[in-house]
C-alpha cells in the first residue's frame, strides 16, 4: 500500500494545479501599470472636438477613466452599470471612446445615456497602448495624485461595482 | 450565352483575387525596417490572439503594434527600446521569452525538475526491481526447489 502513496500524491498536485488553470481566464493579463502613474496625453474631445483632454486635468480628484467604444459588444452590456454609476455622483466617469467613428459613437451616448463627464477620443489606438489596453471595454481607477490603482479588464459588473470600485473610490478620497 | 457568363464569373473571380492580393502588401517604406520588424516582432505576443506572434498575428491590435514598431524605428530606436516600450505597458507576457526572475522562475526551471524528477524515480524503481530479482533464494527456497525437482524426476 505504501508504494501507491508517492505516485498518488503527485497525481494530486497534478489535478490541483490543472484545476486552478481551468479557472483561471487567460484573457486576463494583470496590468503591470497598477500603482504607475497614468501615462500623460492630450486629445480633442467627443463632444466638441475643439476641446481637448488631458489627465492632468483630473489631478485631486479620485476618477474612473473607462475605455468603450460602439462596436463593442461587451460595451453594451456594462452601460446601464456605467449610467447609474455616474447618476450616483460618487466617482466621475471620462470615457475614452476608442478607435471608433464620431458619429456612431456620439448615436450610441444619445441612445444608451451617457455617463461620461466627458470622453476623449482615442482615434488611432495611441493612448489605449500608453495604458496597456488589449480590449475593450476596460476601466482603470485613477487616484488624486494621477496613479492607477486598479484595472478592470472586461466589462464592469454589479459586484465589481459594489465590492472593489466603490470602496477604493472611498478609501482614495477618505 | 454560356460562355459569356463563365467568361464574367472568370472576371470577377479574379478582380476578387487581384483585390485581395493588394490589400497584403505590407506598407513597406523602408526594405531595411520591414526586414527588422519582422525579426523582432516574431519573439512577441499578440495580447488578442495570444498564441500568435505579432508579425502573424492579423488582429487590429497587433496592425497597432506594427504600425507603433515600425514608426519608432525609423526614429532611430533600438531594439531593446521598442522591447522595453511594449513591457513597460504589457507586462513580460509580451515575450515569448521572457526574462529569468523570480516570478518567472517556475517557468524555467520547472520542466527541468520535472524530468529530473522522473529520472530519479525510473533509476530507483528500476535498482530495486533488479535487487529483488537477484536476491539470492532462502534456504526454505532451496529446499522447496529441490523438492519439485525431484517430484518431476520421480514422474
Amino acid at each position: 500500500m505504501g508504494r501507491f502513496i508517492l505516485p498518488l500524491g503527485v497525481f494530486v498536485v497534478l489535478v490541483g494545479f490543472l484545476a486552478v488553470g481551468l479557472r483561471l481566464n487567460p484573457r486576463e493579463v494583470p496590468s503591470v501599470l497598477i500603482d504607475k502613474p497614468a501615462a500623460a496625453f492630450t486629445v480633442p474631445q467627443l463632444e466638441d472636438p475643439s476641446l481637448t483632454f488631458a489627465p492632468e486635468e483630473m489631478k485631486g480628484k479620485v476618477w474612473l477613466f473607462n475605455v468603450w467604444a460602439s462596436w463593442c459588444v461587451s460595451c453594451r452590456q456594462e452601460h446601464p452599470l456605467l449610467v447609474q454609476l455616474a447618476r450616483g455622483g460618487e466617482v466621475p466617469i471620462i470615457g475614452l471612446d476608442y478607435k471608433d467613428e464620431r458619429a456612431a459613437a456620439l448615436a450610441w451616448l444619445r441612445d444608451w445615456g451617457n455617463p461620461y463627464t466627458l470622453s476623449a477620443v482615442d482615434a488611432n489606438g495611441r493612448v489605449g497602448m500608453d495604458y496597456g489596453v488589449y480590449g475593450v471595454p476596460e476601466t482603470y481607477l485613477i487616484d488624486k495624485e494621477g496613479i492607477i490603482r486598479y484595472k478592470q479588464i472586461g466589462p464592469l459588473t454589479p459586484q465589481v461595482i459594489q465590492e472593489v470600485i466603490l470602496p477604493k473610490v472611498r478609501e482614495l478620497n477618505g | 450565352m454560356k460562355t459569356l457568363m463563365a467568361g464574367l464569373a472568370l472576371a470577377l473571380l479574379m478582380a476578387a483575387t487581384t483585390g485581395h492580393a493588394r490589400e497584403a502588401v505590407p506598407s513597406a517604406a523602408d526594405p531595411a525596417i520591414e526586414a527588422r520588424m519582422k525579426d523582432l516582432t516574431q519573439d512577441l505576443r499578440c495580447l488578442v490572439c495570444q498564441n500568435q506572434t505579432l508579425a502573424d498575428s492579423d488582429a487590429d491590435l497587433a496592425k497597432d503594434f506594427r504600425r507603433e514598431i515600425r514608426t519608432m524605428m525609423q526614429e532611430g530606436r533600438t531594439d531593446a527600446e521598442i522591447v522595453d516600450f511594449l513591457v513597460d505597458r504589457y507586462g513580460d507576457f509580451v515575450l515569448y521569452r521572457p526574462p529569468f526572475k523570480g516570478i518567472t522562475m517556475l517557468l524555467w526551471i520547472g520542466p527541468a525538475v520535472l524530468l529530473l524528477g522522473g529520472a530519479l524515480a525510473l533509476i530507483v524503481t528500476l535498482r530495486r526491481r533488479r535487487a529483488a530479482t537477484t536476491a539470492a533464494p532462502s534456504p526454505d527456497e532451496l529446499e522447496r526447489a529441490r523438492k519439485l525437482l525431484e517430484e518431476d524426476n520421480r514422474a
